[in-house]
């Protein structure tokens, strides 16, 4: 016969200082679990929203970013007449794109951070079609006019509608304020690809990367094939989901590795706290479990009543940590990314799968804390308990 | 010491909650360690690998614009100068990938006198000098890909595309626990001459080294005006600003494990405490049987004191010796954190914080036997 959950909830309210003791190990544990996780999730998501399954995105072959990149007009012409690449009233969606980096004070801290500026073709916004002007107008092709991401401007100081900056030896106006829907864009400032060619001192009609818009996602292989076919391009296709997925490989790794490491070894903590918690209300109530055992219920009901107060303690943690986990989602916060050396903005992603993660890595740790313990108690000798003071 | 044996039979009394409280101490202290070596990585203790003699100069537009070779005869005229270096940034990996580490071309001729931290067996310079295609790779990332000296690696350019064959005819070490031993260098002179004719005598950045070091600020503001309103205007800070600035673009995210985890060491700490006072909690009556028969408040105070400390220290020292062991042989992600190492001081405050919550967490239940009346604690069972 089971013992019932009540003598559980009173005996743990009974012991309530151990018991909070053993509850807020644990409901920091999995806060912290959960809030390393939502970073890394936040940081991909940013990236990976950023590729549309619609485009694909042309590099050199061997290239792995953007900033490592070149393709030549010419080859930009063979894509344009290639299969597979939708066209838009203003001809074939195609833009060929020139990535520099240059630093701008964080509001944050005052020092700077690298920006991504991306030189883009007057196409950009039919081809990446989720990016939407919310603030003034889009750059005129050929003067020195900047539109800048959303995020950019909330992030740096000074990238504000109608503001002239410096950089690159070249002084340039912001003349709008686009919306990325959070995407890695939303970090980035635009402006003219043959402007800013010119004012970098770069080759002219060379460019790093070209984003071409697909008539259908399935049009990728098509590409590619013709792509591969012809000797004067020395270039690799990939869809522009791939690439960026690619792109926060690193960063996203890192975050997951280290902060599931901590989590870890807190957890190890944790379990200590949980054990030391059990065992103590095992010691104290020796007579108790004595003489239950001696009313009838057997050695398997006292470690499952063991087992169930564990648990509840545990689960109590772990629905403390999801809850003070869950005011970090859509904090934005922001780092270099390593692949590309410049600074991103992005927000915390806390999701449901992740708060079950943490209620089950609760489970555990109050599984693992409380079996030997209830273990310990069902062996205790029913006589030598109930004499003992 | 004549009470040793009353403190450890204390202790082992109940040898299970010894071994669970040295345990959370020990799982504490590992954690300090680990984080103390992540923050060494995202940059805390920039200072200590630095050098003040030294300025770094870059391209005022970023990093990754060049700076043309010339300026290197321009830099080394100012005064208060006494050597420039300078490097290109390859950017390339080994085989696949995931194997990034940071290659550097290197100005073979001033590289050892600017660093002279970074150092190469003699006879491994010599050749390395000789050869063309050489390359000094730092021990660090040797071992990582169990290079030797006379292999041949083939490493794949990502910015200067194409395979590129290097003989590794030297390993570098730096100083003990602070040094990068991940860089691999290699000869400008190989990479000039492959390199298109658009790319040729540029460099990435130029590193200088000035005679005094409290000329930086002087000299970088001489360097910049002497480049100001040419095409390529430079950027030049004192290397420790340099090295500050770079890794505060990851200052979110060590801002982020750093204080998480901080919370969490004191919550496992506050863990610890409450167990502690639980022991004594438990022996009230045998200290009322000290004092009884004699022994004076101080004393069992002390006597309560000095088991937690022994627990604190005990587990404490043993976290992080096991976090310095760790993190000296396995480096969970190494093309990120290049500098991984539990540095001595780390070690030494953790240590002092072991201690200082060993002290705090004895101190209210050995306060409270001090002030125990005898009488009432043997009447209580």
């Amino acid at each position: 016969m089971p013992i019932p959950v009540v003598y559980n909830l009173r005996s743990v309210r009974q012991r309530w200082a151990s018991a909070v003791v053993a509850v807020l190990g644990i409901t920091g544990t999995v806060g912290v679990f959960i809030a390393m996780m939502a970073l890394a999730k936040g940081f991909k998501a940013t990236l990976v929203s950023s590729g549309s399954a619609g485009n694909a995105l042309v590099m050199r072959n061997g290239s792995t970013s953007e900033l490592g990149g070149s393709v030549s007009l010419d080859q930009v012409r063979v894509l344009e007449d290639a299969p597979g690449v939708a066209r838009g009233s203003s001809g074939p969606l195609v833009s060929p794109e020139v990535v520099v980096i240059a630093p701008f004070p964080l509001r944050s801290t005052g020092t700077d951070a690298n920006v991504q500026v991306r030189g883009v073709s007057a196409k950009a916004l039919d081809v990446r079609n989720n990016i939407k002007i919310i603030k003034g107008t889009f750059f005129h092709p050929g003067l020195a006019e900047l539109i800048v991401g959303n995020n950019a401007s909330n992030t740096y100081s000074g990238l504000n509608l109608g503001d002239s900056i410096k950089f690159g030896g070249g002084t340039w106006r912001i003349v709008g304020v686009f919306d990325a829907n959070s995407s890695a864009f939303d970090s980035e400032v635009w402006c003219d690809a043959h402007v800013l060619n010119q004012i970098y001192h770069r080759p002219e009609n060379v460019f790093q990367s070209v984003t071409v818009h697909l008539t259908s996602p399935d049009a990728l292989q098509q590409l590619k094939d013709a792509v591969t076919a012809d000797p004067r391009m020395t270039v690799d296709i990939t869809s522009e989901v791939a690439y960026y997925d690619k792109q926060s490989q690193t960063l996203s790794t890192v975050i997951k590795v280290l902060g599931g490491l901590v989590a870890f070894i807190m957890g190890i903590g944790a379990i200590f706290g949980a054990l030391n918690t059990m065992y103590s209300a095992v010691a104290e109530r020796a007579r108790e479990i004595a003489t239950m055992r001696a009313l009838g219920f057997g050695s398997g009901s006292v470690v499952f009543s063991f087992l169930i107060e564990a648990l509840l303690i545990s689960f109590a943690g772990g629905l403390l940590g999801c809850l003070s986990a869950l005011p970090l989602n859509g904090l934005t916060t922001g780092s270099m990314n390593f692949q590309t050396f410049s600074y991103l903005a992005f927000a915390f992603k806390v999701t449901p799968d992740l708060l079950l993660a943490g209620i089950f890595f609760a489970l555990a740790m109050g599984a693992i804390g409380g079996l030997f313990p209830a273990i310990r108690a069902a062996r205790q000798p029913v006589a030598t308990a109930l004499r003992s003071l | 010491m004549k009470f040793r044996g009353l403190l450890l039979a204390n202790l082992f009394r109940k040898k299970l909650r010894l071994l669970l409280t040295m345990g959370s101490f020990f799982v504490a202290l590992f954690l300090f360690g680990f984080l103390a070596v992540i923050r060494t990585s995202f940059g805390g203790g920039a200072d200590q690998i630095t050098s003040a003699n030294r300025l770094v100069v870059i391209n005022r537009v970023s990093i990754i614009q060049p700076l043309p070779l010339s300026y290197r005869e321009r830099i080394l005229r100012i005064p208060g100068v006494k050597l420039v270096t300078f490097d290109n940034w390859f950017g390339g990996y080994y085989q696949d990938e995931k194997n990034q580490f940071a290659q550097f071309a290197i100005d073979v001729e001033n590289q050892r006198k600017v660093f002279p931290e970074l150092q190469v067996p003699e006879d491994q310079w010599s050749n390395f000098v000789r050869d063309r295609q050489g390359a000094v790779v730092g021990a660090a990332t040797a071992k990582r890909f169990g290079w030797k000296v006379g292999d041949h690696v083939p490493i794949k350019g990502v910015i200067f595309p194409g395979v590129w064959d290097f003989n590794i005819d030297g390993i570098y070490h730096g100083r003990p626990n602070r040094d990068d031993e991940t860089q691999f260098w290699f000869h400008w002179d190989y990479l000039e001459e492959r390199v298109r004719e658009a790319y040729k005598g540029q460099v990435g950045w130029y590193t200088v080294l000035i005679s005094n070091p409290d000329d930086a600020a002087r000299i970088c503001k001489v360097i910049d005006t002497e480049f100001a309103n040419s095409p390529y205007e430079t950027h030049s800070d004192a290397e420790a600003v340099f090295f500050a600035n770079w890794v505060k673009q990851f200052g979110n995210v060590q801002f982020l494990i750093v204080t998480i985890g901080g919370v969490v060491f004191f919550t496992l700490l506050l863990v610890t405490g409450n167990t502690m006072a639980i022991a004594v909690r438990e022996r009230t009556g045998e200290l009322a049987v000290l004092k009884a028969i004699g022994y004076s408040d101080r004393f069992v105070m002390l006597f309560v004191l000095g088991e937690s400390l022994v627990i604190a220290v005990v587990g404490g020292s043993l976290g992080l010796g096991a976090a310095k062991l760790l993190t000296t042989f396995w480096n969970p992600v190494p093309s990120v954190l290049q500098i991984f190492y539990l540095r001595p001081e780390a070690m030494i405050t953790g240590l002092v914080v072991t201690l200082a919550v060993g002290a705090a967490s004895g101190l209210l239940p050995a306060f409270g036997a001090m002030r125990l009346r005898v009488v009432d604690a043997l009447r209580r069972v």
